[in-house]
């Protein structure tokens, strides 16, 4: 294991993104994501990689692009407002089934909205974003530790399977300091047949594009995709249940509000309530198995989040609303206190309040 | 430590410099003193010197801050009331100024008065466990790069080598090497080792004088 260092959670996904062998980020600044842009001047020049300031983020998510499609694994990052620009972008690189690592550290919205830490773009991320019919791979970390992880399994899968990957992470997540281990490791990488690297005269030329003349073939293209994400749905749902054993009411968080529902799952506990935890670490796919088992036993639902109610949506599908569910949030950058988590539990506890 | 009339805290972003300020001040006001404590900060969005602003004012120390800190307003402005640390000789200051040379810009308008004045302390905040101060090189790389920025030479140096809440006394001690390499590059002294409280105690003499801190609370 790799001595530890202590770091912020946007400088450790910018190393584990150099560790993972991107040589290429494509940014441009915004709170409370810049340290990633900071990190990636001062260390790709040192290593031969490329850091690229671009003119806005529509131009860096296009430099993405680009990269991707030479076979190489690129990224971006940026916050809310910032990849609402990306948006389009995204959805090219979708329907040109290229993979990459789009990093969003939220902030409130909507609109210009604020600098504080949010989850309200849990929609806009799982839903797909842009237009059309698409969905990117959805990772939330807790920690700096997972800031870092995530990075490469984001990758893995998004080459894998060919979507890019979105690490959705906020503004405390980015901010915090943590200690981190990094320990050295061959990123796993697979080939890209597929990518324009020159045909030397030995191939037909490979093409990457998203438009299709015939609606019949564009139809067929969106078919083959969506059975790559049922594969998605069926093989890579991740999350992490906490005290779930013997529960009766389970909490569902991710990100910053997960370890604020962590601390008030310890107080209901030391209250006599038998309450548990289910993190979701992959947002999409949801993993609703974890849910739908949570689901036999545990005779209420709270989700905790730091936005009007979103992942509520995914909860309740999940269990295909067969136990309540309510809600506990707050949102334009204030986060829920544990008092207030403790609160909701109490209040699904006795039967009362919902959402 | 006997503290000068001005004590200014800088270093690499991530250093620890907030919390060591935020110490310090409430050390100085616990011993009787008049104490004010400025924010130049002007990099940071969030985990700033404000979050400590009820225990500042419950220990009688002035906190002087943007009053943009902690809001949703991202401009890095600093407030006319920071002169007070410079005019009002009458109060002991401590400055918490921001990372790096793009941190220390923030403090170059104040120098002029702190020169003329010279009852100061510049003190180079030092965590070997940051990523890119991982020996006395690298900081040593930092510290002119601060100076050149703000045109003040530093006069000491704070070792802060530290994992947070998983900080242990190994963790100080790893990087003895480095905090003495860095004393006789620079040529500055090594002023104090701060350590979490619980640590500190169990620190041995080597890391010279030793000065406890209690970390920023979070929710979390």
């Amino acid at each position: 294991m790799a001595e530890k260092i202590l770091m912020k959670g946007n400088e450790a996904l910018a190393e584990a993104a150099i560790m993972a062998g991107c040589r290429h980020y494509f940014g441009y600044p915004i709170t409370p994501q810049t340290e990633v842009a900071a990190y990636m001047a001062k260390r790709m020049p040192k290593i031969g990689g490329t850091f690229l300031q671009a003119e806005s983020e529509i131009a860096a998510i296009n430099m993405v692009i680009g990269a991707a499609a030479a076979g190489k694994r690129a990224m971006t990052s940026s916050s809310s407002p910032g990849i609402s620009l990306k948006s389009e972008g995204i959805s090219y690189m979708a329907g040109c089934d290229l993979p990459g690592l789009i990093v969003n550290v939220q902030r409130g919205g909507p609109g210009l909205g604020g600098i504080q830490p949010s989850q309200s773009d849990y929609f806009q991320a799982t839903r797909g974003g842009g237009h059309g019919d698409y969905h990117l791979l959805v990772l939330a970390p807790s920690s700096v530790q997972e800031m870092a992880d995530l990075v490469f399994k984001g990758f893995e899968l998004s080459e894998k399977y060919r979507i890019p990957c979105m690490l959705l992470a906020d503004g405390t997540m980015g901010q915090m300091m943590e200690p981190v281990s990094l320990p050295e490791r061959t990123p796993e990488t697979v080939s890209k047949p597929w990518a324009l690297t020159g045909t030397n005269g030995q191939r037909k030329p490979n093409i990457i594009n998203s438009l299709a003349l015939a609606p019949h073939e564009l139809e067929a293209w969106n078919q083959v995709r969506f059975q790559r994400y049922a594969t998605v749905q069926e093989q890579e749902q991740m999350s992490e249940s906490y005290l779930m054993e013997d529960a009766e009411i389970c909490v569902v968080a991710f990100g910053i509000a997960a370890r604020v529902s962590q601390n008030a799952v310890d107080t209901a506990r030391a209250m006599g309530i038998r309450a548990g935890m289910i993190r979701p670490i992959t947002l999409w796919p949801f993993p609703e198995k974890a849910l739908k088992a949570a689901a036999e036993h545990c005779k209420a639902f709270v989700s905790v989040e730091l936005n009007m109610g979103q992942m509520i949506e995914d909860v309740r599908l999940s269990i295909e609303c067969k136990k309540p569910v309510s809600l506990c949030c707050r949102t334009g950058g204030m986060i829920p206190t544990p008092e207030e988590v403790v609160q909701a539990i109490v209040n699904v506890h006795q039967g009362g309040k919902q959402a | 430590m006997t503290p000068k009339r001005m004590t200014l805290f800088a270093g690499h972003y991530g250093s620890g410099k907030t919390n060591i300020a935020v110490n310090y001040a409430l050390y100085l006001a616990a011993s009787g003193r008049r104490v004010a404590l400025g924010d130049l900060d002007i990099v940071n969005p969030y985990y700033r010197a404000k979050d400590s602003e009820r225990e500042l004012q419950a220990a009688g120390v002035r906190l002087i801050a943007s009053a943009y800190a902690n809001s949703n307003v991202d401009v890095p402005a600093l407030p006319q009331e920071m002169y007070a640390l410079t005019e009002d000789r009458s109060t002991f200051a401590v400055m918490d100024i921001g990372g790096d040379d793009r941190g220390a810009l923030a403090l170059g308008r104040y120098i002029p008065a702190i020169v003329e004045e010279n009852d100061y302390d510049f003190l180079f905040v030092f965590n070997r466990s940051r990523p890119l101060t991982r020996d006395a090189d690298s900081a040593m790389g930092v510290l002119r790069e601060i100076e050149d920025a703000c045109g003040l030479r530093f006069t000491g140096i704070v070792h802060n080598t530290n994992l947070g809440r998983e900080t242990t006394p190994d963790t100080v001690l790893s990087a003895l090497g480095a905090v003495r390499e860095l004393t006789q590059l620079s040529g500055l002294p090594l002023v104090f080792t701060a350590a979490r409280s619980d640590i500190a105690p169990l620190l041995p003499d080597q890391l010279g004088e030793i000065f406890p801190i209690t970390l920023q609370k979070t929710i979390w």
